[in-house]
């Protein structure tokens, strides 16, 4: 079999770009072919490997994250391809303001009409600084869509019965984190942080064929992040009781800090995670609202998400950042409202 | 990863997505309330590998462009989730899952006035409804009452058997337990396998150990062994 289809395709800045020799070997739709053919021989076993109850509520919950995330997936990669495809690049110029202080705001508050899952918005806001929206803007469209969009709102208002002040609270304080965030990487942030991958496919042959292919391409790299970041937060879902949870609920400052570091670790999607805070009752309401603030912008699936779309350096810095704005802002507005 | 072995990673988890929509599996995993877009994704995942493919087979696979460079081979990944809904289709979770979290019944939404129960006897509860009329009305529509439950089996602290059903928000990971405790006649039927439990309100309440929120108990009459429901979650 000749090599010559994965010597046609694009790169990718994350992974190192070493020519394909031209020779004959076996490719991956070979090792595709029999890797499934050996899971079919053995896949009355494979139930039993994992019939452990542990083991198999990790399978349970990986799924299930996943099943969870594909269609915030798939209308987000779409999306995106749509945004890289046909939409032209003067339409940016004209809907967002000029100057790139006022265009934060502006991209902060677009998140409001964008209902979806975090998993959708990282490779949007990829589209976004290829078709040159500044990346201060984008970056806080990336954090304010999953957090405070109408879905998310109503869900934290039901499961906060008779606390309305909840999401009004979260709503605030996410705000507040994306335009700081904007503002803070007109500031500090440089542009060699950030590296997209090249896509020649976008710019040439037909439109059509640009956003099949970038329909592919999203697929398979935000998704196979997506599927790291799901087995992270599969993991420790399973290996993490509650109950170690609780000793720590008394303390005002632990209890703020180790529920950022649950939303950060579980991973739950924004329409979830207030069901979730609410749940956790033994804990003060501010420590709840730090909970609901730091997981739809800080979490195992975002991070491996954005390490995949921007790059490793853009993540390194990016995600410890938002994480300390998150925790601030939520326990400055949660020491304000209670 | 080339681009015809994208196209058959993207058929195996549009295809794997669609078939458990298709099937009650997703109910497993998800609210039911997502099946229409998981169908549409799974429809869109497909078109995207047949457009690959198309586009692959019509070019033959020569577009001279991008030569000697790597396709993101983080999809591979990709199949490990279209392999587990395919072949394993993991269950809904059980008394495991239960066993680590606290009951929901914290989060639950308290109505001001509870409405008396349907006619009938005995009347068919949800876990939830049982547990809040119980602990949060001191169970004042449930007295006298004929209730029926249906839930699995998860062991309480004690030893003795707890009534425990899921709640889901969004999805599995997010799953919490309501429990019930069991007292009167003694149901002996292993972990996990689903029961109808007819009973009647007690007014016995113990602390969850997890987070010391309260489980109500029901004084059992009888039981019988069932299959799981249709939808696992409440």
């Amino acid at each position: 079999v000749i090599n010559s289809e994965s010597a046609t395709a694009e790169p990718v800045a994350a992974t190192p770009e070493t020519p394909e020799p031209d020779s004959w070997r076996i490719g991956s739709l070979e090792w595709l072919a029999v890797v499934l053919v050996l899971l079919l021989l053995v896949r009355n076993r494979l139930a039993g490997w994992l019939s452990g109850p542990g083991l198999q509520t990790w399978t349970t919950v990986f799924v299930s994250v996943m099943v969870q995330a594909v269609p915030f997936l798939v209308f987000g990669v779409v999306l995106s391809a749509v945004i890289a495809v046909f939409v032209p690049r003067s339409f940016w110029a004209r809907a967002l303001p000029n100057h790139p202080a006022l265009a934060v705001p502006a991209a902060g508050m677009a998140g409001v009409i964008l209902p979806g899952c975090e998993c959708g918005s990282v490779p949007i806001a990829g589209s976004l600084i290829r078709r040159g929206v500044t990346p201060a803007a984008a970056l806080a469209f990336l954090l304010a869509a999953p957090a405070i969009n109408p879905i998310v709102l109503t869900a934290t208002v039901i499961a906060f019965p008779g606390q309305p002040q909840m999401a009004v609270a979260r709503g605030l304080a996410s705000l507040v984190v994306a335009v700081a965030m904007g503002w803070l990487w007109l500031r500090l942030g440089r542009s060699e942080w950030i590296r997209l991958p090249r896509r020649p496919e976008l710019d040439d042959g037909s439109r059509a064929r640009a956003f099949w292919a970038a329909c592919r391409h999203d697929v398979m790299h935000a998704g196979g992040f997506l599927v790291l970041g799901a087995a992270a937060a599969a993991t420790i879902n399973v290996a993490v009781p509650e109950s170690w949870l609780q000793s720590l609920a008394a303390e005002p400052v632990l209890s703020v800090l180790a529920l950022a570091t649950l939303a950060v670790l579980l991973s739950i999607c924004s329409e979830a995670d207030a069901f979730v805070a609410a749940s956790l009752s033994q804990f003060s309401l501010t420590s709840r609202l730090v909970f609901l603030v730091v997981g739809p912008m800080v979490d195992l699936k975002l991070i491996s998400m954005q390490t995949g779309v921007f790059g490793r350096r853009f993540a390194a810095r990016f995600a410890p950042a938002t994480f300390v704005a998150a925790v601030l802002a939520g326990a400055g507005v949660g020491t304000v409202v209670w | 990863v080339n681009r015809r072995a994208q196209a058959i990673v993207m058929v195996l988890f549009g295809g794997a997505i669609l078939r458990a929509s298709l099937t009650d599996v997703y109910l497993r995993y998800v609210k039911e309330s997502l099946r229409p877009f998981l169908i549409a994704a799974g429809l869109l995942l497909l078109a995207a590998a047949a457009m690959t493919l198309y586009y692959e087979l019509r070019s033959g696979g020569e577009d001279g462009h991008g030569h000697g460079h790597h396709e993101p081979r983080i999809g591979w990944l990709l199949i490990l989730p279209a392999l587990g809904v395919l072949l394993i289709a993991p269950p809904a979770l059980g008394a495991y899952a239960a066993g680590q979290s606290g009951t929901a019944l914290a989060a639950a939404q308290v109505e001001s006035e509870f409405s008396p129960l349907p006619p009938g006897d005995p009347v068919p509860l949800s876990l939830m409804e049982y547990a809040t009329r119980a602990v949060f009305d001191q169970g004042r529509t449930l007295d006298g009452r004929e209730l029926r439950l249906t839930g699995f089996i998860s062991p309480a602290p004690d030893g003795r058997p707890m009534l425990t059903r899921m709640t889901v928000a969004c999805c599995a990971a997010d799953g919490r337990p309501i429990k019930v405790g069991l007292s009167g006649m003694a149901v002996d039927a292993p972990v996990d396998t689903w029961v109808h439990v007819i009973g009647v309100y007690s007014s016995r309440v113990e602390p969850d150990p997890v987070n010391r929120a309260d489980v109500p108990y029901l004084e059992v009459t009888s039981w019988q062994q069932t299959t799981a429901p249709r939808r696992p979650y409440e």
